[in-house]
This record gives C-alpha cells, structure tokens and sequence, in this order.
C-alpha cells in the first residue's frame, strides 16, 4: 500500500485534471504518497495566471458533457487546482514539472502556481516512482 | 449512552473526493481515540468510507443513513 501512487500528467482539460486530482486527493487521504509530474499541456493549465480559469474540455465531452461538467460545477463541486490544494494540505503529494516541458513551454518556475514543488527530468521522477504504479493522463 | 463527538465534518453537499479529503483533514488534528462524525449526501462515501476505515484503520463505528444524508462516527485510532 505504501509504494507511490505515479501520475504523469499531459492533458490540459479541465475534465482530465479534475479526474487525476480526485485520483491524488483519494490515495492522499489513505495516506499512500503521490508523485505527479506536469508535462506538455497540463503543465501550461499550472502556470499561476491561468490554473483557476477555464482549460476546455476533452473533444469527446461534446455540449452534453460541457453541460455536464457544468451542472456539477454548479453544484459545487470543488475545481481540479482546489481539489489538488486540499490533498496537498494531507501532505505526501509532490507535484513536479517536466524540465523538457519547461523548455517547451518557455516557461520559468516563478510562472508556476506554488501547487508546484519544482522542477525535475524523468529520471528523478523513475527514481521516486519506485515500486509504485505510474498512471498517464 | 450518547457518544462524545470531538468534532463534527460538515461534507453535505460536496462530491467525490471531498467528504473523505475533509474528513482525513480533521483526522489529522484530534487526538487518538477521539470520535468525529460526519455528514455526507455523496452515495459514494458509504463505500468509500468503508475502505477508508479499513486501510487507515480508524474504526467506522456507527453508520446511519436518513432522507439522503449519511452520517458515519469514527475513532481516530
């Protein structure tokens, strides 16, 4: 139980994000640790001036699944950035961005949210993987 | 006898994962052999509290649903 839950992240949509922050948030409340590190377009959906506005969704939500998503956010529901902040604060989560990503992104750590812990190469994200499952999304 | 609640976890309304994000929250904060109930409205949580006692080992001691609304008490171990 205790081998590190692993998300790479590469999806910008609000619907992927929201589906691994729940992921994170849950093994974060079993105490199990969660490794998560941003590449490509989810990592441009953490640049501080952009990560609580709107990031679109999948193509295959179509209208229905806009209304959908709509409907629960109206309802409520905590949004993905919110959902990650609380399972931060159980502690055992790192959230890291992909130097390569980085690059691509022109981006420079102080664009990021504070959500993220730092930057990192896939090398030190296998190593803290270790035993763990790694889940890409 | 009526049991001794430390502190209650007000999830009604919020979605999955929430009601456990929360309640692990409070579990951080009270110390051991405490009771916190919870209220919750997702139908999810039934189970997932389950598991949740079940891996954390805090103890689900009671379990009660009414009109919608499911209260658990469990014991910080």
């Amino acid at each position: 139980m205790n081998d590190p839950l692993n998300l790479v992240l590469f999806s910008g949509t609000d619907d992927k994000l929201q589906a691994a922050a729940v992921l994170t948030a849950g093994a974060a409340a079993l105490g199990k640790p969660v490794n998560v590190f941003l590449q490509y377009w989810a990592l441009d959906a953490f640049r501080a001036n952009r990560i609580d506005g709107d990031h679109g969704l999948a193509p295959e939500a179509g209208a229905a699944g806009r209304d959908a998503v709509d409907g629960l956010r109206a309802a409520g529901q905590a949004s993905w950035a919110e959902t990650l902040r609380q399972a931060k604060e159980l502690g055992g989560v790192d959230i890291e961005a992909c130097s390569l990503s980085m690059d691509l992104l022109h981006l420079d750590p102080s664009d990021l949210d504070p959500l993220v812990d730092g930057v990192e190469g896939v090398t030190a994200f296998y190593l803290n993987a270790g035993e763990g499952q790694v889940v890409f999304i | 006898m009526t049991l001794q609640i430390h502190q209650q976890v007000d999830a009604r309304g919020l979605s999955c994962p929430m009601p456990i994000v929360k309640t692990a929250q409070a579990f951080k904060a009270v110390p051991s052999g405490a009771l916190i109930e919870v209220l919750a409205t997702d139908p999810g949580s039934v189970k997932d509290f389950a598991a949740w006692s079940r891996t954390t080992g805090h103890e689900l001691i009671e379990q009660t649903a009414d009109g919608g609304v499911y209260r658990f008490v469990l014991r910080r171990k």
